[in-house]
């Protein structure tokens, strides 16, 4: 094992830092003399041997000392640094008094190597340690983290980077890693049983009494009424945007709170390469950089055509990599609020330490509305009876799409699933709740084009359509109605190039990640649009990936929302010679 | 010849195997025409697992992945915990359930009554509960009453669930000894003022199959109750209130309280604290 690299430099505002433990900032890129661009320290880690040590220690990220769960004594865990084309082996070892595991996020590797316990390996016991060791076959962002229990939420989540042989496609004059996460003081079993409790606990952005008045005052008493009616029949809630908010978390950016303001600096007219990760347990982040266009360049470490835009959603276990170029002696605020308005990570660009600028505020928390879930239609035409409320069709509408008509399995019907959707369309140039006419230029699934063109151009043989279902008061949270421990694995026959159909029967946005094989994401028209490996799917949208199963191994799938995979949002998938079932 | 025929040859060979190959499964081809994408050319399926997974039990598996989806869970709420304002005569008033179980099927354990200068009176109840429908769970058990008449056991079947609006919704019956049969229905909603400033409306009503006057109950219905309650989350779990209760009786069950020298309809101020964990 060696460790290369650890920069560990001279700080700036180290006292603000004094009480947070592990918290710190990754700087990156071709020259070494960036070192002053550091306000504090945390290794990155690069080479071919890599020693990584599970432990606990005290941290402190809100003022209170908490436990956390980290990697050589950091949280976030240390930056590594890999090249394409390396074999890298990772000993790692597990001082905790349970058992541990970390996965690749990102990574096609064997399934031995993916750190999934009960499916690719036994996890790390206390004590021992296990040998993760495989060729490096790509380039991009990626990120690893525990898939055992809550030990992601408790901190055990890193950035990886890898470089591309050849240089980079769009090379940068510098480059951070801008690493997202949610932190809390709560012991996250008890956060997942309080939801199990009362799952509203943590939304405290309800419609009241005022909203009844203000509405009123804007639309009248019918349309208010009406559109009041139409949710308390469904029994459904339109602020339920997240199920963990900002009333426990503290949003992070680089392992930093808002109030220490993580900073990079940069020259002016460089280019800056950030590497945006969201390593979040259950956050979706709206990022933008007020000031700033912003380049995106690559999508879940995949290079994709520049694209300019002004503000970025991502999803839970995404990442996307973007070029700025600020011209100005200014300094900028990196803003990456949550889903549901309810906090925000924020950090700094400055051309020099100790400036910093304006933070903008929150945006006012959007509301799932009918229309924006393609309810509209159904509300002109007239005929929405009570049953035709409970099957809402709530396509994800968009540019006079009017979506396809959804069957459902019989176990959706069972008590598991609190709502069905008739009708959902693809949307993806929806850039999700929230997002549409906000004055911005935000970025959509329909905006990202991966170059080089998908790793198979056969046509799919064949199509699993699988219906992302939960219960918000029961918080349960199944595909197909079915948890984990319900059903069956997947099969997927070796070499077999599949298509995979999501349709969002809920009404949360869920980060769906298939592990070991890439989900090739389609445009409408069934062309392939953008490579990913985690797919963001709106309420009430229907998105198709083809996939190439070209992995043999037992491998999972699951919503990336911690608690939601907890739950049971999750399958196992089977990659076989000759064992393909046709669902 | 020329030595370009040898290479002919062989890239014949290629793309007779090739098109075998593909030929194997026809929807599967590659389209003709260009060479392999940048991307197919790039991509490297990973090696297989030198160390596949060997079967396992779920209960291995689960260990191993620490994610049971099935875990039980429990909560206990004190929904009403109350003074009440009664003639000079102090009154504590609860109103309290505790449930233990999974996602599906549940333990569940609900009390009512009050507390009069020392003596209680009120109801137990011990009931399974499953989950039944999207909105609805159906429970059964047994019911204890208990009071300063003689205590009466009964068997119990209902319906608790959410209706449309948000009402939960509570309905049971019940069979007793000696041919006794009742019934309990109530409602209540939740109106957010603010975040934290919540009003809570609920009725009750109680039922009674035939006369019961060592309790003071009369036949058909027998009671009514209807709250009006404003409380404050100081934190979700932890929330006083105050608020108005209505509480009528009627028939006989009123005649028998106007014997005791109860009012029949009490319009009483209860202050209480709402309370789960």
């Amino acid at each position: 094992m060696t460790r290369f690299d650890q920069l560990r430099v001279p700080r700036m505002n180290r006292r603000h830092f004094l009480h947070c433990a592990g918290a710190g900032l990754f700087v990156l890129g071709a020259s070494r003399n960036l070192a002053w661009a550091q306000s504090a320290a945390q290794s990155v880690l690069s080479g071919t041997q890599f020693n990584l040590e599970i432990g606990e220690m005290p941290v402190n990220f809100t003022g209170r000392h908490r436990t956390g769960v980290v990697v050589n004594g950091q949280v976030p865990a240390p930056l590594l640094r890999w090249r394409e084309g390396d074999t890298v082996t990772l000993r790692v070892s597990n001082r905790l008094r349970t058992r541990s595991s970390i996965h690749w996020h990102g990574m096609i590797v064997p399934a031995d190597m993916d750190g999934v316990p009960g499916l690719s390996f036994d996890g790390i016991p206390a004590g021992g340690a296990y040998v993760y060791r495989f060729k490096v076959n790509q380039y991009g962002t990626y990120w690893y983290h525990s898939h055992s229990r809550f030990q992601e939420q408790t901190g055990l989540y890193g950035p990886i980077v890898i470089e591309r042989r050849g240089g980079e496609r769009h090379p940068a004059d510098r480059e951070y890693v801008i690493l997202l996460s949610d932190w809390t003081d709560v012991d996250p079993e008890r956060i997942f049983a309080t939801l199990k409790k009362r799952s509203d606990y943590f939304n405290f952005g309800k419609r009241t009494l005022g909203d009844l008045v203000e509405d009123v005052r804007k639309t009248g008493w019918d349309a208010t009424l009406a559109e009041r009616r139409m949710w308390a029949q469904m029994r459904m809630n339109p602020t339920d945007l997240a199920d963990v908010s900002g009333y426990t978390y503290t949003y992070l950016m680089n392992g930093i709170a808002p109030a220490n303001n993580w900073t990079g600096v940069f020259r002016r007219g460089e280019k800056v390469r950030l590497r945006f990760i969201n390593g979040s347990s259950m956050s979706i982040f709206d990022v933008r950089i007020p000031g700033l266009q912003l380049t995106v360049v690559a999508a879940d470490g995949q290079d994709v055509e520049p694209i300019s835009i002004e503000e970025f959603r991502i999803a839970t276990a995404e990442t996307y990599d973007v070029i700025v170029e600020p011209k100005d002696d200014r300094a900028y605020t990196i803003f990456a609020q949550s889903i549901d308005r309810s906090g925000y990570a924020r950090g700094t660009l400055t051309p020099h330490p100790g400036m910093a600028a304006e933070v903008p505020p929150l945006d006012p928390r959007p509301l799932l509305t009918m229309s924006d879930m393609g309810m509209a239609h159904d509300m002109e035409s007239g005929g929405m009876d009570h049953a035709a409320m409970d099957h809402a069709a709530m396509g994800h509408a968009s540019g006079g799409e009017t979506g396809t008509a959804i069957h459902h399995a019989s176990a959706e019907s069972g008590p598991s699933v609190d709502m069905l959707i008739d009708r959902a369309s693809t949307g993806l140039d929806h850039p999700g709740v929230g997002l549409k006419g906000n004055g911005r230029r935000a970025l959509s699934y329909a905006d990202l084009h991966t170059l080089g063109g998908p790793i198979d151009r056969r046509e799919p043989g064949r199509e699993i359509e699988l219906h992302l279902t939960g219960h918000m008061e029961r918080f349960m949270w199944s595909f197909n109605g079915k948890k984990f421990s319900e059903a069956e694995p997947l099969r997927f026959n070796f070499g077999e190039r599949l298509r995979i159909t999501l349709v969002n029967d809920s009404m949360m946005t869920h980060p769906i990640h298939l592990h070991g094989m890439w989900s090739e994401v389609e445009s409408p028209q069934g062309e392939f649009q953008v490579r990913k490996h985690t797919v963001m799917v709106s309420p009430g949208q229907r998105i198709s990936y083809a996939v190439t199963a070209d992995a043999l191994g037992r491998w999972a799938y699951h919503c990336h929302l911690l608690y939601h995979m907890e739950a049971g949002m999750f399958r196992e998938v089977e990659v076989s010679r000759g064992a393909g079932d046709h669902e | 010849m020329s030595t370009g025929s040898p290479v002919f040859c062989a890239l014949i060979l290629v793309l007779r195997a090739a098109t075998a190959a593909a030929a194997e499964d026809p929807s599967q081809k590659p389209p003709p025409g260009s060479g392999p994408t940048e991307s197919e050319r790039g991509h490297v399926a990973p090696d297989p697992p030198q160390h596949p997974m060997h079967e396992m039990s779920n209960e291995r598996m689960i260990e191993l992945m620490q994610m049971e989806d099935d875990a039980p869970f429990s909560r206990l709420l004190f929904d009403e915990l109350e003074w009440r304002e009664k003639n000079d005569r102090d009154a504590v008033h609860w109103d309290a359930e505790a449930w233990y179980g999974t996602d599906y099927n549940k333990a569940w354990l609900r009390s009512e009554g009050n507390r009069i200068e020392g003596e209680y009176q009120g109801l137990a109840e011990l009931f399974w509960d499953r989950i039944v429908g999207r909105w609805w769970h159906a429970q059964a058990g047994v019911r204890h009453d208990f009071g300063e008449g003689p205590s009466r056991d009964w068997i119990g079947l209902g319906v608790q669930g959410l209706a449309p609006h948000w009402f939960e919704v509570e309905a049971n019956v019940y069979f007793g000894e000696q041919g006794r049969a009742a019934a309990r229905f109530s409602a209540e909603v939740e109106l957010f003022i603010t975040q934290r400033l919540i009003l809570q409306p609920k009725i009750e009503f109680d039922l009674y199959g035939k006369d019961d006057p060592q309790n003071a109950i009369g036949s058909g219905l027998a009671d009514s109750e209807i709250g009006l309650r404003l409380r404050y989350e100081i934190r979700r779990e932890i929330a006083p209130y105050v608020g108005l209760v209505w509480t009528r009786s009627y028939g006989d069950t009123a005649d028998f309280a106007r014997v005791a020298g109860d009012d029949a309809d009490e319009l009483r101020l209860v202050a209480g604290l709402r309370l789960w964990f």
